[in-house]
């Protein structure tokens, strides 16, 4: 094994001995293939899960970014989705039930030079690691969230999940739950998260653009993707997947565009009394009250509320970016303050060791 | 440990005493000086009278003056309890000398009661004939009947046995500020300075720090800084004049290894300790804690030193501390968490992915009394077995124990090393007493620190131009570290058993037996890497040994120190490791008749002696959230010895014998 240098003769270690080895480990390859970021793994998902797409898409767009694979990290929690580093040729590490977010804040934090992917699910993000995730969310660190929502625990096969609709029928609830699930997204901006965003497994061209703005944004990002487990809870989704039923109860977001969604636009989005959102019939409106998107409201009650337009059972759900502001973030505000330490006095060991106050004792 | 006390040194200042020195005579007074070896100071106050600070002051003073010293804050869980309750009594205690000590002393020769309650709470500690200040001020009806004193103390006769001097302080303060223009509560405040103003006049303690402290301290308050230093001066000058105190004392310094010296606490070192790691490495250092007493003054202090490329992050709770710190370690920091009592339960789950990730990282554990909230102010010994198995899985790693207060900062450059050189986390376990408690601290050179500059990988070290990161290295067993950056390097970890080599998940029997093995043989291996155990027997006859771990250090020394003076050989052995242990232990402990172990615990190192080393190793536990006294501890082993007798021995040491 060939090892970082030493300069044993100056006693001292290498200023930098992280780039120090990263330039020793030579160039970086930033053009890259799809097949490039396969690894020689078994996949072992069912077959027919909806994590087989999202891993493909990530591996199709990600080449576009530019980024070099060795520079990228993925941290996943435990559960089917967080299987998913194992499967991707970047550094990566499959961790605890519910911290990925807190692991990957300190990466991200001591590392502001790396791309650093947080890949969760319902249960590994939203229930154990619900803490981590709002703080995450709230800190603004720069990673990107993507969290596998399949409205059920797969993993330990088939209890329902922190986002299963009430009255789910399952192995824990044989008469139905009782609790009433998180909206991923609500939930985040809740957190005043800067970047959210929603897409679906099986619509490729959706997921990526929303995947492609999610990894340009500087910030947490978060994306919720909708993905079926054909196992535990197959068809979870088809409301919005099926071409009979999806345009109809599918809000598309486009900043900048009008609201008008359904078959042949039937339907919009207009501002109710109480400052929030409804649907309404679109000829039953005039077009300047229908709401033009705009993802970069600073205020987040208005991407709150459209969030807040789809109930339990998915009628009225937007998919698209809810919402992508500016904010500092907290990896370069650390860095920030680091510089200005130094710039406000230099680091002197010795002179820290030695304080204000010491005595002599002579020999 | 015998000595002249000031309550006898008092009655030399009533003219019976043959030390004195020199008498001086300021407004006309003829006071006497008189020389002493060591002293016991308790200061006792309300926990808002700034008891804590008071003793930190004169701590400093008498470090600057060459003493050697040792201290024992004590103070409640509740930022204010009541005011003037018992709950709310906040104490300090400093024990300095003319030569080398060890603990912060069993029982003051000296008590500073600041009002009724820390009379109630502390007077039994005080010896019969001991020295009593007490702030008649505040033994007020109102004052006495919160704590039960259905009369006053201080004139009803009940303290009798002990030369009590009452000084309004409070008062005396007030008309010390009568010009300041502060208002009297303000006032009131400074009642603490007033206090350490006249203390240092009666120890001869140098004053000017005290002044730049309060100048520095209340830069931007300079009216409150003003008073402050008036009220100090006039302590010192009320000593000088009154003619309630006769005498003052001197307290040579002590003989010291030549160098220079600061006083230091535990959790300051402990946290220079670890920026040092950082600049002997080269690390960024990447701290992820939770707020938590008594580890919080480590975030505190570390938060300070950004410019040494320290990162200090506040986490969400305990578990994101830890989580955020080994995600760190991942990108190649030395990673660092903090945490106390309950803290370290949350953090098991991450300790035990350090340990299947091999990643290395400082786990410090300031212990408290437990369980539970337990005593979130007093000090305890009792995570190690938690530190030593408290994990899912076996998961085995290394131990490390400072024993006094400057130890902290070896004993932190010494968790690094072990956490970077075998990539693996490492718990440092740290007290309560040692986090608050203060000594002299000879400060080192930094070149003569350890070298801990770590080989990342560059390069693929598989045969086929792979790259494994579970390869190892032959002699540490320590796997390969590549930080994500690194062209050509890309690896997945995870809490998955990892196939050998190349770190795949595997679920194969064999491979799981084989890593598992692995993981425990790299920890046991650190042994032939640390220094043979110490045995402190000056004597070198002694068929006692005593063995202990952590800040058990002082009072264990102090009291075979006794047993020393007394004709009695005794064996002091002390583990910095305890685990792995130094790998001559058990021969070691076998080479004696008993081995006796003190600890703040029911016995926890005892346990894994005994199950060790087969050696009938004698547990002497004791939980009261304090220090032991080292006259008790002297008792104990006194009677240890005592009761071997040499036959006894010769028995055991004769081939078949009778053990
Ligand atoms: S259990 Fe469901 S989510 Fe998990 S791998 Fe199978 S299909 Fe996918």
């Amino acid at each position: 094994m060939t090892t970082t240098d030493h300069v044993h003769d100056l006693g001292m270690p290498a200023a930098d001995p992280i780039s120090a080895a990263i330039a020793a480990g030579g160039d970086k390859q930033t053009e890259l293939k799809a097949k490039d970021l396969k690894t020689d793994q078994e996949v072992r998902w069912c077959p027919g899960c909806g994590d087989y797409v999202i891993l493909n898409a990530v591996q199709s767009f990600l080449p576009s970014l530019g980024i070099a694979r060795e520079d990228m990290v993925i941290v996943s929690g435990i559960g089917c989705s967080s299987r998913f580093p194992y499967y991707m040729n970047t550094y990566g590490m499959h961790s605890i039930h519910g911290r990925a977010p807190a692991i990957a804040t300190g990466l991200a934090a001591a590392r502001p030079d790396l791309s650093v992917w947080v890949v969760t699910g319902d249960g590994d993000a939203l229930s154990i690691g619900g803490n981590h995730l709002i703080h995450t969310l709230r800190r603004n660190v720069n990673l990107t969230i993507l969290l596998f929502n399949n409205r059920i625990y797969g993993l330990t096969k088939g209890q329902y999940s922190p986002t299963s609709e009430v009255g789910k029928v399952t192995k824990s609830t044989p008469m139905g739950s009782l609790d009433h699930p998180f909206n991923p997204v609500s939930l985040a901006l809740g957190a005043d998260a800067t970047f959210v965003g929603r897409a679906m497994d099986s619509d490729r061209k959706g997921l990526t653009e929303v995947l492609r703005q999610a990894a340009e944004h500087e910030g947490t990002a978060l994306v919720e993707i909708y993905q079926n487990c054909n196992i535990f809870n197959d068809g979870a989704f088809d409301l919005l997947k099926d071409p009979a039923t999806a345009a109809q109860w599918t809000i598309p977001l486009v900043h900048g565009e009008p609201l008008v969604f359904g078959p042949d636009g039937a339907s919009c989005v207009v501002r109710d009394e109480y400052g929030g959102l409804r649907v309404a019939e679109t000829n039953q409106v005039d077009p300047a009250e229908v709401v033009v998107h705009d993802a970069h409201r600073t205020d987040p009650s208005y991407a709150f509320a459209l969030s807040r337009l789809s109930s339990q059972d998915l009628r009225y759900t937007a998919m698209g970016v809810f919402r992508a502001v500016q904010k500092p973030t907290y990896d370069r505000m650390m860095a920030e303050q680091l510089d200005d330490a130094r710039a406000q006095q230099p680091a002197d060991l010795d002179a820290l060791l030695a304080g204000s106050d010491t005595w002599v004792v002579e020999a | 440990m015998t000595s002249t006390t000031p309550s006898t040194a008092t009655a030399a200042g009533n003219g019976h005493g043959p030390a004195e020195l020199a008498p001086s005579a300021p407004g006309g007074l003829v006071k006497s000086v008189v020389e002493l070896d060591r002293v016991v100071i308790r200061l006792a106050g309300d926990s808002g009278d700034g008891m804590q600070l008071t003793g930190n002051r004169f701590t400093s003073e008498t470090a600057s003056f060459g003493n050697d010293l040792s201290t024992l804050p004590n103070f409640p869980a509740e930022i204010r309890a009541p005011t003037g309750t018992l709950p709310g009594v906040s104490s300090f205690q400093l024990h300095f000398a003319d030569h080398d000590i060890m603990t912060p002393g069993d029982a003051p020769d000296v008590l500073v009661a600041m009002n009724p309650a820390a009379l109630k709470a502390n007077i039994s500690d005080l010896p019969g004939g001991g020295l009593l200040i007490a702030d008649s001020d505040e033994f007020t009806p109102r004052n006495l009947a919160k704590v039960g004193y259905t009369e006053n103390p201080l004139e009803d006769g009940s303290l009798e046995g002990w030369q009590v001097v009452s000084v309004p302080l409070t008062s005396l303060t007030l008309d010390a500020l009568a010009d300041s223009g502060l208002g009297k509560k303000e006032a009131e405040r400074s009642k603490n300075m007033f206090t350490l103003g006249l203390l240092s006049w009666m120890y001869h303690r140098p004053t000017e720090g005290t002044v730049r402290f309060l100048e520095r301290q209340f830069r931007r308050k300079p009216e409150i800084a003003a008073a402050n230093i008036t009220a100090f001066r006039a302590g010192f000058n009320y000593g000088e004049t009154t003619e309630a105190f006769a005498v003052s004392y001197e307290v040579k310094p002590a003989p010291m290894a030549p160098g220079r010296y600061r006083n230091i606490s535990g959790n300051q070192a402990l946290a220079f300790g670890l920026v040092a790691a950082g600049q002997r490495s080269g690390l960024p250092v990447f701290l992820g804690a939770y707020p938590i007493t008594p580890a919080s003054d480590i975030l505190h202090e570390l938060s300070k030193h950004k410019a040494f490329g320290v990162r200090t992050f506040q986490a969400e709770d305990e578990i994101a501390g830890i989580g955020a710190a080994l995600g760190a370690a991942f990108g190649g920091a030395l990673g660092v968490t903090t945490t106390s009592g309950p803290g370290i339960s949350l953090k098991s789950e991450t300790i035990g992915l350090a340990v299947m990730t091999e990643l290395p990282l400082v786990v410090v554990d300031v212990q408290r009394g437990g369980p539970s909230t337990g005593l979130p102010t007093k000090t305890e010994q009792s995570d190690l077995l938690q530190a030593m198995f408290g994990r899912n899985g076996e998961a085995p790693l290394p131990v490390i124990a400072p024993r006094s207060p400057g130890d902290c900062f070896d004993a932190a450059l010494e968790a690094a090393r072990i956490a970077l050189t075998y990539r693996t986390p490492v718990v440092l376990l740290s007290d309560g007493y040692l986090a608050n408690g203060a000594e002299p601290w000879a400060i080192p050179d930094v070149d003569s620190l350890p070298d801990l500059r770590v080989d990342f990988a560059t390069e693929p070290n598989g045969e086929d131009g792979t790259f494994l990161p579970y390869l190892r290295d032959p002699e540490t067993l320590a796997r390969a570290w590549a930080v994500p950056g690194t062209a050509g390097l890309q690896h997945r970890i995870g809490g998955l058993e990892k196939a050998d080599k190349t770190g795949n998940i595997s679920y194969d029997p064999a491979n799981h037996d084989l890593m598992t093995r692995t993981r425990q043989a790299k920890i046991d291996g650190i042994a032939a890497d640390i220094p043979a155990t110490e045995v402190e027997d000056p004597d070198g006859d002694a068929r006692v040994a005593v063995v202990g771990w952590g800040s058990t250090y002082g009072p264990i020394g102090a009291a075979c120190r006794r047993i020393r003076r007394s004709g009695r050989s005794i064996a002091q052995i002390h583990l910095r490791h305890v685990n792995p242990m130094p790998a001559d232990l058990g021969d070691v402990l076998r080479r004696y008749d008993r081995v006796v172990c003190p600890e703040m615990n029911m016995g926890q190192l005892a346990l894994l002696l005994r199950a060790k080393y087969l050696v009938d190793v004698e547990s002497h536990t004791q939980v009261r959230g304090l220090p032991f006294r080292a006259a008790e501890l002297a008792a104990v082993l006194q009677g240890v010895i005592d009761s071997t007798t040499p036959t006894a021995a010769a028995v055991a040491a004769a081939p078949g014998g009778a053990r």
